[in-house]
């Protein structure tokens, strides 16, 4: 199995040079232009934030919510780690734009056969065993791509180094279940517009406590009204049968339902 | 056969007429220049009005699967006269939200693809699935009142004898997406207000529905009544009205009680955007129509009842549109409201809806007032022609 793949974003050094949006762009045939959000045109983007710049992208959870609402299964996560959308399949129900707890997915409005739009996480350039076009183009380092189990380990290794200089998390090892893109930042992320809400438990299992549900519910609840049928029914059977017949006669045979 | 007619609504006819039209030509529109240009919807807010419409229309077709449950597996069958408005209101809103939800696709044109392309973890796929099995068995349900009709008895012999088994399996998968649409927002805990979202939410939906299925059913048997003797008696339509009550007093108490355990009170008490439409679609909905319903008195008149159930409906519409509108907001910031091309959309459907119900009901044995103490007969044909799904124990299980 492909080992899995991830970004380790290190919010200290990015300079706000916009390299990675601008590298993206070129990759996915986008208009060039510096966008603050993400956008149709802006697979990712870079925000500023006091003295800190923080580039945004889908963060190809390890157990994706977009995956897991789609209905048709446009969106797939891939074992290397990107979640990749087939426009072919989609039916424009946008359950993913409104279940991304990052919002991420973009929808064109304006067209009359809509797709999805968002980072991809470049898996053909990943396939071809090359890095990401952002990471790629980063100048300082401040997007690193690599194995997902080694950058976490580089990751706590920074933050150890120097305690000072970092909050001690990486946003994105647990955070809905664990995520792609992981990020160390020298403030709180709340201060730099992550939801700091959304916990560890992925999203997905908030539904599959109801959908796990279903068989029980189809088994027991069709049981329960056979029987309940086959109880009233039989009580009506036996009351015209005794009006009928006067005196009581025994039950009649067993005839199954 | 008595001929029974809509309640005299002036202009009720012109206005139908225009709506749909009004409606069919935003629908073009929608259709040619694409959702973008035609509605207010947008990234951060993807779902609206539209979807709004399909949570009403189908926690108002309830009745369909709960009427059909009383009437033909659990055996009450003094309610055997609602059992057809039941199902024709069922039938006519399931095709009204099929179609509405077609429009709201990004891609109508891959509308079918859920039916060959499964994702078991999704709640939408399973309500694709049930709302499109639940409408074909509601098609069998209504088809022999259409065959009867037309005087063709072979295939309703048939349909009774697989009725049994067809019918369970209705209310199953009635119970399976009504409460599924509750579903539908249990994944956005970090995006649905805290006085909507509960886990409960699908419970909480099931149990409402029920509620406002009722009283939808209990708004026509009023409405139909008016000309001729009530189809329905007295009695039986208090007793409605009791379950309308228990159903009221049961979602109540789960709703309040789970949000006080989850600490919403502040929520409740303290004046905001939010907690004003929360107690708007409770009074309405469920605390003044139950506390009504207490009174023998509102329950035999037809005024009273038909009041406190439509306060129902209205509650109940407040209270999807709130979950799926409301709660999702982020006011003062990020509010949304319909398009007057989603609002003609939505109203043309409404409008179709109502004129095909008050045709069929003209035109097919729906309303059948009852001549004798039994409703099962009132034409002079065979066996054959009793009512729709009588139980095949009828025929060939009856004790020998
Ligand atoms: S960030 Fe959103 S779009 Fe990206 S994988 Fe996660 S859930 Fe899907
Ligand atoms: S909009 Fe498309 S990709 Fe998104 S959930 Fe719906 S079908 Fe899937
Ligand atoms: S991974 Fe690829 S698609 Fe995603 S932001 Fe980087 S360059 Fe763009």
């Amino acid at each position: 199995m492909t080992p899995k793949k991830a970004m380790l974003i290190d919010l200290s050094l990015c300079v706000g040079c916009n390299a990675c949006q601008a590298g993206c762009k070129e990759e996915n045939g986008l208009p060039p232009s510096d966008e603050k959000y993400l956008s149709l045109t802006a697979y990712t983007a870079l925000n500023k934030y006091n003295d800190l710049y923080v580039r945004r992208m889908c963060q190809h959870c390890d157990v994706p919510t977009c995956v897991s609402v789609c209905p048709v299964g446009a969106l797939t996560k891939s074992g290397a780690g990107p979640v990749s959308y087939d426009g072919e399949k989609c039916i424009g129900c946008r359950y993913c734009l409104q279940a991304c707890p990052f919002h991420v997915p973009k929808y064109e409005w304006s067209s009359t056969k809509p797709s999805i739009r968002k980072c991809k996480f470049c898996p053909n350039r990943i396939a071809k065993g090359l890095q990401p076009a952002c990471a790629e183009a980063c100048p300082t380092g401040a997007t690193k791509f690599g194995d997902r189990d080694e950058l976490l380990i580089e990751a706590a290794g920074r933050i150890k180094a120097e305690p000072g200089k970092y909050v001690s998390r990486i946003y994105g090892e647990q955070d809905v279940g664990g995520t792609s893109m992981l990020y160390l930042s020298p403030v709180p992320f709340e201060q730099l517009g992550f939801d700091s809400r959304l916990g560890k438990i992925p999203m997905p299992m908030l539904t599959m406590s109801a959908l796990s549900k279903v068989p029980n519910v189809v088994s027991v609840g069709g049981v329960l009204l056979a029987g309940i049928w086959w109880i009233t029914n039989r009580r009506a059977e036996v009351q015209a049968h005794e009006s009928s017949l006067k005196k009581g006669k025994t039950q009649p045979q067993e005839d199954d339902e | 056969m008595r001929a029974l007619k809509l309640p005299r609504l002036i202009g009720w006819r012109p206005i139908a007429t225009t709506l749909i039209l009004a409606g069919a030509l935003a629908a073009v529109a929608r259709f040619t220049l694409g959702l973008g240009a035609t509605t207010n919807l947008s990234d951060e807010f993807p779902w609206g009005l539209w979807i709004g419409f399909d949570f009403l229309g189908i926690g108002l077709a309830a009745s369909g699967f709960t009427i059909v449950a009383a009437v033909h597996l659990f055996h009450a069958e003094e309610y055997e006269p609602i059992v057809r408005p039941a199902i024709l209101t069922a039938f006519i809103g399931y095709l009204l939200v099929v179609l509405v939800l077609i429009i709201d696709l990004g891609r109508p044109d891959h509308f079918w693809h859920p039916l060959v392309m499964w994702n078991p973890h999704s709640v939408m796929c399973e309500i694709s699935w049930c709302l499109m099995l639940y409408t074909t068995v509601l098609s069998l349900e209504f088809a022999p009142i259409l065959l009867e009709k037309f005087h063709i008895h072979s295939p309703i012999k048939w349909i009774h004898a697989v009725s049994l088994p067809f019918m369970i399996f209705g209310v199953l998968l009635s119970t399976l997406h009504q409460s599924s649409f509750g579903s539908l927002y249990l994944i956005v805990p970090n995006r649905l207000h805290a006085l909507w979202y509960t886990p409960l939410l699908p419970v909480l939906f099931f149990i409402s529905c029920i509620a406002s299925g009722l009283s939808m059913i209990v708004l026509e048997t009023l409405i139909f009544s008016r000309n001729g003797r009530p189809f329905l008696p007295t009695r039986l339509r208090a007793n409605l009205a009791k379950a309308i009550a228990l159903a009221l007093a049961v979602y109540f108490v789960v709703r309040i009680q789970d949000l006080l355990s989850r600490g919403g009170f502040r929520d409740m008490t303290t004046l905001t955007y939010y907690s004003v439409a929360f107690w708007a679609e409770l009074l309405i909905g469920f605390v003044i129509p139950f506390a009504m319903l207490l009174f023998e008195k509102v329950r035999i008149s037809p005024t009273g009842l038909y009041s406190a159930s439509l306060m129902v409906v209205l509650g109940f519409a407040f209270n999807r549109m709130n979950t799926a509108i409301t709660g999702l907001e982020h006011y003062p910031s990020q509010t949304y409201f319909p398009s007057i091309i989603e609002i003609f959309i939505m109203l043309g459907i409404t409008a179709c809806g109502f004129c095909a119900f008050s045709f069929i009901a003209e035109h097919l044995p729906i309303f059948r007032i009852e001549e004798s103490g039994n409703s099962h007969h009132q034409e002079a044909l065979s066996g054959a022609q009793e009512p729709l799904f009588v139980s095949p124990e009828c025929e060939d299980l009856r004790p020998t």
